[in-house]
């Protein structure tokens, strides 16, 4: 975006609103063009098919492969049961996301903006819409400085109803995360009641995604998104980035000038000026000015030149995923760098490798089975009429299995104490027997007892073991009996 | 020269940014006049638009008696009295199980009793606590509920009526009644003798530091107290008098306390809660406080 633009006509009052700036990216053909596709098919088909697919858990479970569980507390990914507090799992998820990003952008820059970012796959949806209705850039250009005819109201009320359609869809597909989707899918279709919480969720993400991306487009990328400015601190100078070789390129000629000037055998740049690089901007910016905060690096400028140095019969690449610092080289007579495993790539790598490998290993190694002791505060210790002592304990046993387990409680430490567990029952060997029904958290209140009067006011240390019946499993937790 | 003049003067077009300047110099530094950006006029736009439809829909303006009311219709007290009703929507499955059951029978059912103990320890925090500790740790003159002493019984139905009628409350007939005379300040005993029956009283409990009573205190407990609290102390929950045998002292055990309990007489007043709660609230409550670790 050029800033001249902002510079008032002579005798004129400067503008105190900037001027309207709207891009009108021009369809373009080629590698990249193409890699993006198959990466936008992919992504979209995994956000909106994703929530229809099933993994059983056995009974009792839900039956959806990726699920949100708001009201039950729960998070289902495929194989991976997460309950509130194991939350920090989702921490390790958003810290290798983080690192993927900065590796991804120590390698080749700004790979998530121009391929994966949802932005710039709903942008480009949009866009092809657009295209398909009113024409490519040259047309809606035309259309849109003209005046209003039968035809533009037509294109315009169909571009912004299926606009409308997409989005409307991108907030259905988002609600049927968080909920059963077969079930949902068919309560909105039949507008069953209590669905309403449902719809104002959709009505909300079509707001947005009409907005973001129909409306906003590169506004989102240069004025709301913080990345855009994180990744220019990390960058450095092997990073390979969409760059315009200006060394091959320099100085701009017209085409018949060039050729005229290589005929006489005198230098003269690769680029023909011919502003397609422009053309096809998504965010209208003009690469050949250098790194710019406002390119996501999708590559489409690569393309349209390549076209371009194609006809010109000149070699391709003139703009490529490149460094500064290899331009300078080969102006210099030095051989090009490429080095894409350095210690910063190495770095990240090996981080996010950790990271993940420990994640694994917790989640495959973690217990299913929790025990929480909690010494009542409040008050601490009670005194008795016999002039014994007695603390009060919450116990919190948490089965994370799909079926209900038994468990008897043993409670060591407290020597001589009497034990009572509030509502449950002993079996033949006066053990309590506490059962914690498939999925569920059970709280029992457990009180020691100390009767008659103790000299001894030290602490006492108090082991609380849940032994499972069925199994040889069992699980401790260590608590204090305090005196007076 | 009017300022505009002035200004129109030194306005020149800034090379590096190609915006121009306002005009305004301070030691060669000027002011760049950068137009507004347009997604910022928008979203102005649009905040200023938002919110007069807000003061049109929601209460907004503040009157000489009470606000504007807002085309919705809105009001903050009836959307918690809605919040109210759709939590009792919520509860009304277990609650009504709770209701049905008999008292004996919920902590024997662990989902009952969970939900019991959280439906009766809010109940306990809204109405029990400012006089019985939050935790039901008791204070001087209110009983600590945790312990296994009794005024009025440990029982669930003892718990149970307790609530209900309370504690020497007038206005309910059934309320536990039971009144201590007072034997000093009535004239029934003498100072001396007060003095002789807390001595004696002191010893029964065994309290450490308690003096070798004159013969007349035992006596004069015989003839006074032994009819509520009985001849070794023990106390009477049916008539609220408190055991003197134990380790445990609503008042305290020194031996002031104790002539001062004796001159005044009387007992601790609780109110009645039926009426007031509702029945499956006070239900709720006598299982929690049942299940603190006291309860019989």
């Amino acid at each position: 975006m050029s800033t001249s633009e902002f510079a008032p006509e002579s005798g004129e009052y400067e503008p105190l609103v900037a001027p309207a700036h709207k891009v009108y990216p021009k369809k373009v053909d080629g590698e990249f063009r193409r890699i993006k596709w198959g990466i936008q098919l992919l992504t979209l088909a995994i956000y909106y098919l994703l929530p229809f697919v099933r993994w059983h858990r056995g009974a009792n479970e839900p039956t959806q492969a990726v699920l949100l569980d708001l009201p039950h507390r729960r998070f289902y990914f495929f194989f991976i049961e997460i309950w509130p507090q194991e939350v920090y799992y989702i921490t390790g998820l958003l810290i290798i996301a983080a690192l993927t990003l900065f590796l991804m952008n120590a390698v080749a820059g700004r790979i998530w903006c121009g391929y994966m970012c949802p932005q710039t796959v709903w942008t480009d949806l949009y866009l092809m819409t657009e295209r398909w209705i009113e024409g490519d850039a040259r047309d809606r250009i035309r259309k849109d400085a003209g005046p209003w005819t039968a035809q533009k109201i037509r294109e315009k009320s169909a571009k912004y109803l299926l606009w409308l359609l997409i989005a409307w869809w991108t907030g259905g597909a988002w609600v049927l995360y968080f909920a059963d989707a077969p079930t949902l899918v068919h309560n909105l279709v039949t507008f069953a009641p209590g669905s309403g919480e449902a719809y104002m969720w959709i009505g909300i993400f079509t707001f947005t995604t009409f907005v973001f991306a129909g409306v906003m487009r590169e506004g989102v990328c240069l004025h709301m998104c913080p990345w855009p400015r994180i990744q220019a601190a990390l960058t450095d100078e092997y990073a390979l980035n969409v760059t315009y070789r200006f060394d091959r390129g320099e100085p701009r000629e017209s085409f018949k000038h060039a050729t005229a000037l290589r005929a006489k055998g005198l230098p003269a740049g690769d680029c023909v000026d011919c502003g397609q690089c422009v053309a096809v901007c998504p965010t209208g910016v003009d690469i050949r000015q250098g790194a710019s905060l406002g390119c996501i690096q999708c590559g489409l400028c690569i393309d349209a030149c390549d076209s371009v140095m194609e006809k010109v019969g000149r070699a391709p690449r003139l703009i490529a995923y490149d460094t500064e610092m290899n331009i300078k080289a080969r102006s210099c007579g030095q051989p090009a760098v490429y080095k894409p495993i350095r210690v910063r790539t190495v770095f990240y790598a090996v981080l996010i490798l950790a990271i993940g490998g420990f994640m694994i290993y917790t989640l495959a190694t973690r217990d299913n089975l929790h025990l929480n002791v909690l010494h009542d505060r409040n008050p601490l210790t009670v005194r008795l009429s016999d002039g014994g002592v007695r603390n009060a304990y919450t116990i919190r046993i948490s089965n994370m299995k799909p079926e209900t387990r038994r468990f008897a409680l043993d409670i060591a430490g407290a020597q001589g104490a009497q034990v009572e567990v509030v509502g449950a029952d002993k079996d033949a060997q006066g053990r309590f027997i506490v059962e914690v029904g498939a999925d569920q958290t059970r709280e029992a209140r457990v009180l020691l007892t100390m009767h008659g009067v103790h000299a001894d006011k030290a602490p006492l240390a108090v082991d609380f073991t849940a032994h499972e019946i069925d199994t040889d499993k069992s699980i401790s937790s260590r608590d204090v009996f305090l005196w007076p | 020269m009017s300022v505009d003049k002035l200004n129109e003067t030194k306005v020149r077009i800034d090379e590096h940014s190609g915006v121009p300047t306002t005009g305004h110099e301070w030691d060669g530094i000027e002011e760049l006049n950068t137009p507004l950006p347009r997604w910022w006029v928008w979203t102005f736009a649009a905040t200023v638009v938002w919110g007069t439809a807000y003061c049109v829909v929601y209460p907004a303006w503040p009157l000489l008696h009470g606000a504007t009311e807002g085309v919705l219709g809105w009001h903050s007290r009836a959307a918690v009295v809605q919040d109210i009703a759709d939590l009792q929507t919520t509860r009304a499955p277990i609650l009504a199980k709770i209701k049905d059951a008999p008292i004996g029978s919920i902590e024997k059912n662990p989902e009952l009793l969970a939900a019991a103990r959280t439906v009766g320890r809010v109940a306990f925090l809204n109405n029990c606590a400012a006089c019985h500790g939050a935790g039901a740790q008791g204070a001087k003159g209110y009983p600590n509920l945790n312990d296994d002493d009794w005024v009025w019984g440990g029982k669930l139905r003892d718990i149970q009526t307790t609530i209900e009628h309370g504690v020497r409350w007038d206005a309910d007939k059934d309320t536990r009644a039971g009144a201590m005379p007072a034997f000093g300040r009535d004239g029934i005993l003498t100072p001396q003798q007060i003095s002789d029956v807390a001595d004696y009283v002191r010893t029964m409990a065994d309290l450490p530091d308690a003096l070798a009573p004159e013969p007349a205190g035992e006596k004069l407990y015989e003839e006074n107290c032994a009819a509520c609290h009985g001849s070794e102390g023990k106390g009477n929950p049916d008539v609220g008098a408190p055991s003197l045998f134990d380790a445990i002292w609503l008042y305290g055990s020194d031996k002031p306390t104790i002539v001062n309990r004796i001159n005044q007489g009387g007992g601790g007043v609780m109110p009645a809660w039926k009426g007031r709660l509702d029945e499956t609230t006070i239900k709720a409550l006598t299982v929690y406080v049942h299940s603190l670790g006291g309860g019989q």
